[in-house]
């Protein structure tokens, strides 16, 4: 299933928006400039961001002019493929490394599923059978805790947490210690929401990378920055200043059975040359998926209205 | 600061409007093509971008323009009119109902700050002497019940709850126990839910026909990007909203969902959340984020110097 098309079961919903406009865009038989504006309009709606979009535009166009496409699919496919020169076009699965644990560090500002990303992931590993630790590294947020420890029941796996208001440092460093010496697989280090433009946070979380590697000479394998799909340019500073921080090797784009189009990792992409990895479609256990570049750039072309018919 | 970037923008465009005796109409598309840019750079939902440049241009090329001795200085004050405007042009105070308790509902999208808003408003008016009750009607999301327990712990403001029963049955009695109780205000924190989801959409709906709220905030992340109208025309269709909270704006976001979110609902962002604290929230001055949009106090001494 698609990455747009993928609905939870009984949720009815009316896609409108830019996928339908996409449609009415390529049905038309010439590419004037009218053509290249309304791309425009479609790409920064699906917040690609003005820069990106005109650099895709100009392209676009260079391209559509060395190759003299005329065809609507022609252009469509030039279009495509400029977007995954961008994106890539291979899945980039999370890595797991030789040795075990593997840990892997969540990131990112406030409320964008860091925890619930989390719990998916837990319920994936576990299911492929591999032991499954969570360190609830979030000890500031009211009840983040509980919260953990229910995706952890969910899915079956080890918790290791402290009080609230702990050092989250402190945390994490008993969590990977905890994972080594029970034999886990994967830890999952959950982190407090933080904007990256809270510089005493940002150091904080330093730390946090600091203490987990010496906890276990390697560690983060992963460093994983959660963005909400439905965030705007925002999402671009965010994914600079945390890659500086923590230097990350994978987003996890979160909400995108919503109606928005989480665009701005096309931008990411560009700018970052960070993958994207796994992709939130969902509040369930089973809502996550690895991101597949050529379904993205696809779903962002061929799904039409859904009209409400599931 | 929000919008800084905007309006540094907004204002290098309009500076170079400054001392021009007569604006041609070129002019005024060059000027306003940076303003286009500068809004969508700032997430205003590029219908929204549209709608506004159109009304400034027109304004623009009206008399009042042509007919003025220093038109950079008529442009600049346009499209500040025309910001303003938009986000509103007083402080939206919230509603109170005459016969208490005054019923607040806090919908929106998932982690867009409810929970967090609803602790922080229930402070607000614990502060001014009131007595809030706090209704935790979110029966979906993980350890949420136990989220607005641990806030109204801290701020010493009493939580309803039933557990995961019907939020329809538990908002009910909640309204019942502030009558007992004399809580004068009910808060009540809904779980957040996607706009097209429509079994959850409906539920809030049975909601508001229940306790028949005197306010229904929209609360909205300040990050939000394009979809911020989708989002809000939605919510907006399906249910009486009344305000909008932004939260986040402790971030470095420009913030344009507020224009948006403004333009496509006609309702007023009436706070501000501008932090993880209870204590971080505030009324919302339109004006002054109209202002800041644009750099006021230059804008002033650009028109002085115009
Ligand atoms: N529709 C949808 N909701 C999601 C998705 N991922 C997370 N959520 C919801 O978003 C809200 C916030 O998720 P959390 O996992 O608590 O986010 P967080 O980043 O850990 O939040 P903080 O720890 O407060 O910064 C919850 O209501 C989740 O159920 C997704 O892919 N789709
Ligand atoms: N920096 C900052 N963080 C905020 C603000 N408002 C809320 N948050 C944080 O945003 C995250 C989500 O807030 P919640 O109140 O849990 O959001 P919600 O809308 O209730 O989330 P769901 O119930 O899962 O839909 C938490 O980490 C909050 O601390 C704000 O104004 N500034
Ligand atoms: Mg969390
Ligand atoms: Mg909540």
């Amino acid at each position: 299933m698609g990455i747009f098309s993928r609905i939870k079961e009984g949720l009815k919903k009316t896609r409108s928006g830019i996928m339908g406009r996409m449609e009415g865009l390529f049905a038309r038989s010439s590419f004037d400039d009218e053509f290249y504006e309304e791309l425009e309009e479609v790409l920064i709606g699906a917040d690609v961001g003005v820069e990106t979009t005109m650099q895709i535009t100009d392209s676009l166009r260079e391209k559509v002019r060395e190759e003299k496409a005329r065809e609507p699919q022609q252009v469509m496919d030039i279009l495509k493929g400029l977007l995954l020169d961008i994106l890539g076009r291979d899945v980039v699965p999370l890595e797991l490394s030789e040795q075990k644990p593997t840990v892997i560090l969540v990131l990112g500002v406030n409320g964008v599923g860091k925890t619930t990303t989390i719990g998916k992931l837990a319920h994936r590993y576990k299911n492929e059978g591999k032991k499954v630790l969570l360190a609830a590294g979030d000890t500031f947020r009211a009840a983040a805790i509980e919260q953990l420890e229910i995706w952890a029941g969910r899915a079956q796996s080890d918790i290791i947490k402290h009080q609230q208001g702990s050092d989250p440092s402190a945390v994490l460093f008993d969590g990977v210690t905890a994972a080594v010496s029970r034999g886990s697989d994967v830890v999952l280090c959950d982190t407090a929401g933080r904007l990256h433009n809270k510089a005493n946070l940002m150091e904080e979380l330093k730390k946090v990378r600091r203490v987990v590697e010496k906890a276990l000479p390697g560690a983060p394998h992963e460093v994983l920055l959660v963005l909400d799909a439905t965030t705007g340019q925002n999402a671009l500073a965010q994914a600079k200043v945390f890659n500086e921080a923590a230097p990350i090797t994978g987003v996890a784009l979160t909400k995108l059975d919503g109606t928005a189009k989480g665009g701005i990792v096309i931008a990411i992409a560009n700018e970052l040359k960070v993958p994207v990895k796994m992709v939130g479609v969902g509040e369930g256990v089973e809502d996550l998926q690895p991101f597949d570049p050529i379904e993205y750039v696809d779903g962002l072309f061929t799904e039409s209205h859904t009209g409400g018919q599931v | 600061m929000v919008f800084e970037n905007l309006s540094t923008k907004l204002q290098d465009t309009l500076k170079r409007l400054r001392g021009k005796g007569k604006l041609t109409e070129k002019d005024v598309d060059v000027a306003l093509r940076e303003v286009r840019l500068a809004l969508l750079e700032a997430d205003v939902n590029f219908k929204v971008v549209k709608d506004f440049v159109k009304t400034v241009k027109e304004r623009c090329l009206g008399a009042e323009v042509l007919e003025s001795l220093t038109p950079g200085q008529q442009v600049i004050k346009i499209v500040n009119d025309e910001l303003t405007k938009l986000m509103g042009e007083s402080v939206a105070k919230l509603n109170q109902s005459s016969a208490p308790p005054t019923v607040i509902m806090m919908v929106g999208l998932q982690g867009s700050g409810k929970t967090t808003s609803a602790a922080k408003l229930s402070n607000l008016l614990k502060k001014k002497q009131h007595s809030p009750l706090l209704v935790a009607a979110d029966i979906y999301r993980p350890a949420a019940i136990k989220q607005l327990q641990v806030l109204g712990e801290q701020l010493e403001v009493p939580v309803y709850q039933m557990g995961q029963q019907d939020p329809v049955q538990t908002a009910k009695a909640a309204l019942e126990q502030a009558k007992r109780n004399r809580n004068d205000y009910v808060i009540i924190d809904t779980a957040g839910r996607l706009h097209i989801d429509e079994e959850l959409m409906a539920e809030l709906t049975r909601i508001e026909k229940a306790v028949n709220p005197d306010e229904i905030l929209l609360v909205v992340d300040a990050m939000t990007g394009q979809d911020a109208v989708n989002v809000a025309q939605s919510f907006k269709e399906k249910l009486g909203l009344s305000g909008v909270v932004l939260t986040k704006l402790d971030g470095d976001t420009r913030g344009g969902a507020a224009l948006s979110v403004r333009a496509v609902t006609g309702c007023p962002v009436k706070f501000a959340g501008l932090g993880e604290k209870t204590d971080a929230f505030e009324p919302f001055y339109p004006e002054r984020m109209a202002s800041r949009i644009l750099g006021m106090g230059d804008v002033l001494t650009l028109i002085e110097k115009a």
